[in-house]
């Protein structure tokens, strides 16, 4: 048996460890296209801040990892793949015979089609090579402009503050983190970050950058332009799914995948940033592009894979993230859900807030600013689905009670 | 044989010991905000429940790190490496229990470690409502089925 996983990332290699796992005597080949052993784009802003290495961030810290778990990993970039004759060809000219394929080929940085993202100085931050290009321009005193307030936008921010560059931040949304939090938090944002030092632009659009006498000159939509050394675009990323246009795999956004992960060709799974699966909260199909899920993704494929049949019932859509020391996390339907109700405590003078989400007496989605104690308490709640009764009641006036609700359902004490 | 911490809240008085025990012999101050072990206090019923990380076998922060920062000991104990941990808390909201916290202090997260195989609370504890045992014996399965209920509510459980 020969199992080949397309993409190093953590959803491949979390599968290749568990198709070890699972299946001692099997062949098990990780191919990937970047030059550095398997490491973790989200530990891509720790190094910009300099606290880690290029080592820390790789995904296996044993360097005998791979060689040990008998997993055999090239480097090499994936052409095309043919499920007739279940094979890929790589772009080195050689073909990879398979018997089970995963699909773990991530995501790449979207180009928004904004001109001069070309120039040198302009940068994704996305992988590696980003981050030394990146590295090259951020020193102390630069002019440095983020395009993008997203998640991976916000994350970078801590890491080029740490840097001492002279930051803004353009956002071409009304507020920060806009697909993570609501209004209140995403303004409690933007004011910490400004309390900070840091300029936050949102509402305005980079309409293209130009080469200037000293570097850069980024042109806004609010007819300014500011100075820069480097840019760094955080527009948000896509599944990468190009390589299979013509190999007969059904694709949409990602690469569609039923319960149990598997694509549309017989033999062939997908996991984690490319793969489109089940959202727990929506009941649909769509790309979750976090490594919470890749790690799901990654073991529930390998156990299909390995012939222990395992479904996939969905996953929670959750992020969490640190902005110069401040702390906020989303998960599930934070949005509220149809027909639900909503419970809010901020205090905008500590930069705390919390809304939870509910549906009948269940949570269904909850985010928090400044509060970090006990918080993956909110995802138990949630995939559980645990009827909390009269401790609704008591979350509507009280959600920061939320630990205390959960552990005392569980234990079946009612609220006095 | 295998060990672990097994709590009875029944026995338990709310006397928080164990959370001053903790937080200084794992954070060398007494600060039950840095505790790895919680005492929820449901004074009115007279219920106390001490609550702390039950080392899940398929640990759902272990599976989520992505730096290799938390390994699972001989004791099958899951501990972080805080050489590894770059502080990026993807652990603390993947863990379902909320057992595995981020500490503003290090810039790192902490979770129950179990002392080495010689926990802190437990010997703090004056009603043995914490006590530390072989997990063949009664008490242990009552953990593991919660643990287990909300893994098959994610749809992830394996066999153990």
């Amino acid at each position: 048996m020969h199992h080949v996983i397309l993409g190093a990332g953590p959803a491949g290699v979390i599968a290749a460890d568990n198709l070890r796992k699972h299946d001692a005597n099997a062949n098990i080949t990780i191919i990937g296209d970047e030059d550095e052993p398997p490491y973790s784009r989200m530990a891509i802003p720790y190094l910009l801040a300099g606290q880690i290495g290029e080592e820390g961030t790789y995904l296996r810290q044993d360097k005998g990892h791979y060689k040990n778990h008998g997993i055999d990993v090239k480097r090499v970039r994936a052409g095309a793949v043919d499920p007739k004759n279940k094979s890929i060809t790589l772009e080195d000219g050689s073909d990879v015979a398979y018997d089970r394929l995963l699909l773990a080929t991530g995501a790449s940085a979207i180009r928004p089609p904004v001109e001069g993202l070309d120039l040198p100085g302009v940068h994704n931050c996305w992988t590696m090579a980003d981050a030394r290009a990146i590295l090259e321009r951020a020193d102390k005193g630069d002019d440095v402009v983020l395009m993008g307030a997203g998640f991976i936008g916000s994350i970078i921010l801590e890491a080029l503050v740490k840097r001492g560059v002279k930051l803004v931040v353009v956002e071409m949304e009304d507020r920060m983190v806009p697909r993570m939090m609501d209004e209140t938090a995403g303004a409690m944002l933007k004011r910490w970050c400004e309390d900070k030092g840091v300029r936050v632009l949102t509402g305005t659009q980079i309409k293209g950058i130009a080469e200037s006498r000293d570097g850069l000159d980024v042109a806004l939509s609010s007819g300014k332009s500011l100075p820069a050394r480097l840019v760094v675009v955080a527009a948000g990323v896509a599944s990468n799914i190009g390589f299979l246009k013509g190999s007969g795999i059904d694709t949409d956004a990602g690469v569609k995948v039923d319960g149990f992960l598997r694509t549309s060709a017989p033999d062939v799974y997908a996991a984690g940033d490319v793969a489109q699966a089940r959202d727990m909260s929506t009941g649909e199909f769509s790309v979750l592009a976090i490594q919470p899920v890749a790690a799901d993704h990654g073991r529930i494929a390998a156990l299909n894979m390995a012939g222990h049949e395992t479904p996939h019932k969905g996953s929670l859509n959750m992020n969490v993230l640190a902005t110069i020391g401040l702390v906020t996390s989303s998960f599930g339907a934070w949005e509220g859900v149809k027909g639900g109700t909503s419970a809010r405590m901020c205090d905008d003078n500590a930069y705390r807030y919390l809304r939870l989400e509910f549906d009948g007496d269940r949570l269904a989605g909850a985010q928090a600013v400044g509060l970090t104690d006990h918080i993956g308490i909110a995802r138990g709640l949630i995939q559980t689905k645990l009827r909390l009764g009269r401790w609704k009641d008591i979350l509507m006036t009280s959600p920061e009670r939320l630990a205390e609700a959960y552990v005392a359902t569980s234990q079946g004490i009612a609220p006095v | 044989m295998q060990m672990a911490l097994v709590i009875d809240p029944g026995k338990c008085t709310g006397c928080k010991q164990c959370e001053l025990a903790c937080s200084y012999v794992k954070e060398g101050e007494f600060n039950p905000a840095k505790s790895r072990i919680r005492v929820f206090d449901f004074h009115q019923d007279a219920r106390f429940v001490p609550y702390t990380c039950t080392q899940c076998d398929d640990a759902w922060c272990q599976k989520a790190c992505p730096v290799d920062a938390i390994t699972t000991n001989e004791w099958g104990v899951k501990e972080v490496h805080d050489d590894l941990c770059v502080g990026c808390k993807v652990c603390t909201i993947a863990c379902p229990f909320g057992t595995i916290n981020f500490n503003a202090s290090t810039g790192k997260v902490m979770k129950c470690d179990e002392c080495g195989g010689d926990p802190a609370c437990v010997k703090a504890c004056p009603t043995e409502a914490i006590v530390y045992m072989d997990v063949e014996q009664a008490g242990f399965d009552k953990m593991r089925a919660w643990a287990a209920k909300t893994d098959a509510a994610a749809g992830t459980a394996t066999a153990h």
